[in-house]
């Protein structure tokens, strides 16, 4: 009786956190803003979906089944890497550099460096500390 | 009582697929469509999933594994096309 119930509270939980998710994606105004909401809200919809599954299987059917947490440990293990390229096609196709706040620093946003600028930031630095051991 | 919960799950996972095609066939940005394919691709496992317990077989656990790894690969190689103008450097 407890299991059922439990059951099917992660069903219920995972079935309004994916409508949410792609609520989300139509409602929200602003592309970045737009991001959070399936990357987040989805992933945890499908993570409780998956679980309720694992619950079923265990304890009506009998049979443990290892499957859906390896599913639910690739999809949260790839959601934040999607997440974080799609970001960085809005920022390259939809903003400037000088659009973006300061990073505070002399150099710009990581994403705006080009390779010839880090190589030669990353070689002086790599200079300083080989005189800095050599001189300590 | 799970059975009226998977009903629930299944009404609310489907609409949130019709949702997302509405917004790959109208989206404002390319970064948005991407965005909508790949939340298509999570929602279709957890359809899968759900259709594994109706069912009450494993079976389905394969193809959604498989699912996952095709939706990652080619989320990431759509978004690397459009930074790079190529996927494999």
């Amino acid at each position: 009786m407890i299991v059922d119930i439990l059951i099917a509270a992660c069903l219920v939980i995972s079935g309004i956190f994916g409508l949410v998710g792609s609520i989300g994606l139509i409602k929200l105004p602003d592309p970045m803003m737009r991001l959070h909401a399936p990357t987040k809200a989805t992933t945890l919809g499908v993570g409780g979906a998956l679980i309720a599954s694992m619950l079923y299987f265990h304890f009506v059917v009998g049979q443990f089944s290892f499957h859906e947490f390896m599913i639910v440990l690739f999809l949260f293990l790839t959601a934040p890497i999607t997440g974080h390229f799609i970001a960085k096609t809005h920022l390259h196709l939809g903003h400037r550099p000088e659009d973006l706040p300061p990073t505070g620093t002399d150099r710009p946003w990581a994403s705006y460096e080009s390779d010839e600028a880090r190589a030669a930031i990353e070689a002086a630095a790599e200079a300083e500390a080989e005189a800095a051991r050599k001189g300590g | 009582m799970i059975g009226h919960a998977l009903d629930f799950a299944f009404g609310c996972y489907g609409l949130a697929l019709l949702l997302n095609i509405y917004r790959i066939v109208n989206a404002p940005t390319v970064g948005d469509r991407i965005l909508a394919l790949d939340t298509l691709v999570i929602n279709a496992i957890a359809l899968l999933a759900l259709f594994g317990i109706l069912e009450g077989t494993t079976v389905y656990f394969e193809a959604s594994m498989i699912i996952a790894m095709t939706g990652f690969i080619s989320t990431v190689s759509y978004t690397r096309y459009l930074l790079r103008g190529d996927i494999i450097e």
